[in-house]
């Protein structure tokens, strides 16, 4: 191996540092007592305590599910503490009042927290640890009618439109995590598009796990009401500790009539160290409601973090014509482990669904794609297509496809490819003739691999998921 | 062409190599100076190829005697791109597929690192484009190669000719020509024997491994080897190449034999 490669080998997890804050945390443990403490803290009106005492009551009588194609031991979901809060100095007039810590923090992130020129392409809600802590261009959103912040906010600020849509796609009881979000849910993003607003800029939040032995539990809701559309991006890190940390996010997207919903997601939490130790439970359900006629729903994700990565970014396609998409690259290195793909319910008349999933995996890692297509019986001319690669490097890892079809309509065209491939030495050895080390190789392979993924990214995201997926495999080869 | 005044540009000294602990090369010598091509003739399995492959690196080889300089350098000290950046070029006898990557982005990266490596300028892709169009017509390409992915769902004869073009592109100082000519028709051979008669030049050599006279009927060598069980056994002029053709190799091993 070339010492360069070596180097690279050797490079920590860039992102996991942990900031000195100081923090309020709640005592380890889950009863109803912490789920009124929360709603207390954040000063919740009766009806949510009610939902999240329902959801309490739901998943007391659920088990933790063992369907999935990743092996982890029983998490002590008593051992974690539901709550963590950079101690606010005091309430925020403006940006310039975040402590100056925390702007450091994500400064070193690369997450621009000011609204500066150079960055005006974004709008930002940064959630750190339990709460978001700013939110940036509300203003001038808000101009156009849009409302963008914090899920707390929107708690006080508009509670009846949060208490309209809160849980209609995601039902509390929907599974295990989905339960035990809804009770202890702490923060999250709230996004609402009126109609027929386009989004004048990209959307975004950025998810911060800061606290050693808290878990985050955020609530993502998006609605966007007839004739609008939006672009919605997601970001997450985490430092680096021995200890695995649970992330089990709720994300519910609601698009009305030729409404356009895109939601990006590049992931890369903590994923444990080369022998696996410590590393993030990333346990998320994310689905969609296309409600709407001609209403389209698009998930990308590019998911190369988190010790397992466990989620289903779906579909319901319930208005006629409506159209769901799913975009997915999904890295695993080392020990990680990854059981990911998506779920689309065809209900409404004339819809459409495309599935294009990329599965790489190195090391002695797993990936798994795990995918249903649902045709119901009132969804005529319905139509699906569904891509899986795989891609190994080297001979210690798996990757495996799990695909579901049910088709109960007569009139539906469902299309499913799927293959495997290698990054072989011979391959290494012709780019190495030709000067090209290792690293580039891999890195030029895997992009032509994930090429159709990365198209459906905005451009800054797209660079970013190529830059973090070579850092990732290198010295996986060599 | 032969010219005594030449530099020498590979030294070649008692070498030694094995593959899976079976000893594949048992001793071979070989001087190549600037200008020169040179034949390397024998049956299947006497090394010719592992002899090409020691040479740009491959790891499945382990070199365990002998010694190999490069314009003076120490070509084991060198890691298989590194030799590829100095000069040391292979055109594969079996091309290798990378699905996904695109032709005109893999030979523009491996141009621009070769050119960076000689302190020159990269060029853009769009300046590329015009530069690797313009190579493409020596090797009567057409240009639509450039957006496949490498060599994926290539003929036989349309992956040497892409060798030859990378050949054409990095102009190495020692170009080794590994069964250029196995799998091609007529007409290709002669289209691949042009590209490489136009590409050597007085500072440059040339190694053709092959099986067979033909080749050299268009690519004239100055010298021709024979390669036995790991060894150069004989050495000789064009006219071996002739000789071997209609007596086959079993004389020399007779003649070697007797040695």
């Amino acid at each position: 191996m070339s010492t360069v490669l070596q180097n690279l080998v050797n490079q920590p997890y860039k992102h996991g540092f942990v900031t000195e804050i100081e923090s309020e945390v709640a005592p380890k443990g889950l009863n109803e007592d912490t789920i009124r403490m929360i709603s207390a803290k954040k000063n919740e009106p009766e009806w949510l305590l009610k939902f999240r005492l329902d959801a309490y009551k739901k998943w007391l009588t659920m088990t933790a599910p063992e369907w999935q194609n990743v092996k982890y031991p029983t998490i002590d979901l008593q051992a974690i503490s539901y709550y963590a809060a950079p101690k606010p100095k005091k309430k925020l007039a403006s940006m310039d009042e975040v402590d100056p810590e925390l702007l450091r923090t994500f400064e070193k992130l690369g997450v621009p927290m000011h609204e500066r020129a150079a960055l005006a392409g974004v709008a930002v809600d940064v959630v750190f640890d339990s709460v978001s802590v700013a939110t940036t261009y509300k203003g001038k959103l808000a101009e156009v009618g849009i409302i963008f912040c914090s899920i707390s906010e929107a708690v006080q600020d508009h509670p009846e439109l949060v208490k309209q849509y809160l849980g209609k796609v995601v039902p509390v009881g929907d599974n295990y995590y989905a339960a035990l979000n809804s009770a202890v849910f702490t923060d999250g993003s709230f996004c609402f598009i009126p109609k027929g607003v386009k989004c004048p800029m990209d959307l975004s939040t950025y998810f911060r796990i800061n606290t050693e032995g808290s878990g985050q539990f955020e609530r993502t809701l998006i609605i966007a009401e007839d004739d609008s559309s939006v672009s919605y991006l997601e970001g997450c890190t985490a430092p680096q500790f021995d200890t695995n940390q649970l992330h089990a996010a709720v994300v519910e997207l609601i698009a009305m009539d030729n409404a356009d919903i895109k939601y990006s997601t590049v992931q890369n939490w903590y994923a444990g160290d080369e022998n696996g130790v410590g590393g993030i439970y990333n346990f998320v359900t994310k689905r969609g409601l296309a409600k709407g006629v001609n209403s389209r729903i698009s998930w990308t994700q590019v998911e190369t973090g988190a010790a397992i990565t466990w989620k289903y970014p779906s579909c319901i396609l319930r208005g006629d014509n409506s159209v769901g998409e799913f975009y997915s690259v999904a890295v695993t290195n080392n020990y990680q482990q990854a059981d990911t793909g998506t779920k689309m319910i065809h209900i409404g008349k004339n819809t459409r669904s495309t599935i294009v999933s990329k599965g790489i995996s190195a090391g002695h890692s797993n990936s798994s794609y795990r995918g249903l297509v649902r045709i119901t019986p009132t969804a005529d001319g319905a139509r699906n297509y569904s891509q899986c690669d795989s891609m190994l490097i080297g001979d210690q890892c798996g990757a495996h496809t799990f695909p579901y079809i049910q088709v109960k309509n007569n009139s539906a065209q469902v299309e499913h490819e799927a293959s495997t491939s290698k990054i072989g030495e011979e391959q290494l050895f012709y780019f190495a003739q030709r000067g090209i080390d290792a690293e580039e190789a891999v890195s030029m392979i895997i992009n032509g691999f994930c090429k159709d993924v990365f198209q459906q990214l905005p451009m800054e995201f797209a660079v970013e998921a190529t830059k973090l997926l070579s850092f990732k495999l290198e010295g996986s080869v060599g | 062409m032969i010219n005594q005044n030449s530099k020498t540009l590979l030294e070649v000294r008692g070498l030694h190599a094995n593959v899976n602990n079976i000893e594949i090369l048992k001793g071979v010598d070989l001087t190549i100076k600037a200008g020169e091509i040179h034949a390397i003739m024998g049956t299947n399995g006497s090394g010719k190829s592992t002899f090409a492959k020691v040479l740009a690196g491959h790891n499945a080889y382990t070199v365990t005697a002998g010694s190999v300089m490069f314009e003076g350098k120490d070509l084991f000290e060198l890691a298989p791109e590194e030799r590829a950046r100095a000069g040391v070029f292979l055109a594969f006898q079996y091309p290798i597929e990378i699905p996904g990557v695109a032709n005109n982005q893999f030979l523009r990266l491996a141009y621009n690192t070769v050119q960076t490596q000689r302190g020159k300028e990269e060029l853009d892709p769009l300046e590329f484009d015009d530069f690797v169009r313009d190579k493409m017509k020596l090797l009567e390409m057409n240009p639509e190669f450039l957006d496949r992915s490498v060599n994926e769902g290539f003929s036989g004869g349309e992956k040497k000719r892409n060798e030859i073009l990378q050949m054409a592109l990095l102009e190495p100082r020692l170009s080794i020509l590994d069964e250029t000519d196995s799998g091609l028709d007529i007409d290709a051979l002669r289209i691949v024997a042009n590209g490489v008669n136009h590409l050597t030049n007085q500072d440059n050599a040339t190694i053709l491994v092959t099986h067979y006279q033909r080749l050299l009927n268009y690519i004239v060598p100055d010298y021709v080897h024979v390669m036995d069980a790991g060894k150069i056994i004989k050495t000789g002029g064009k006219q071996l190449a002739l000789e071997l053709e209609e007596r086959g190799y079993d004389w020399i091993n007779a003649e070697g034999a007797t040695l």
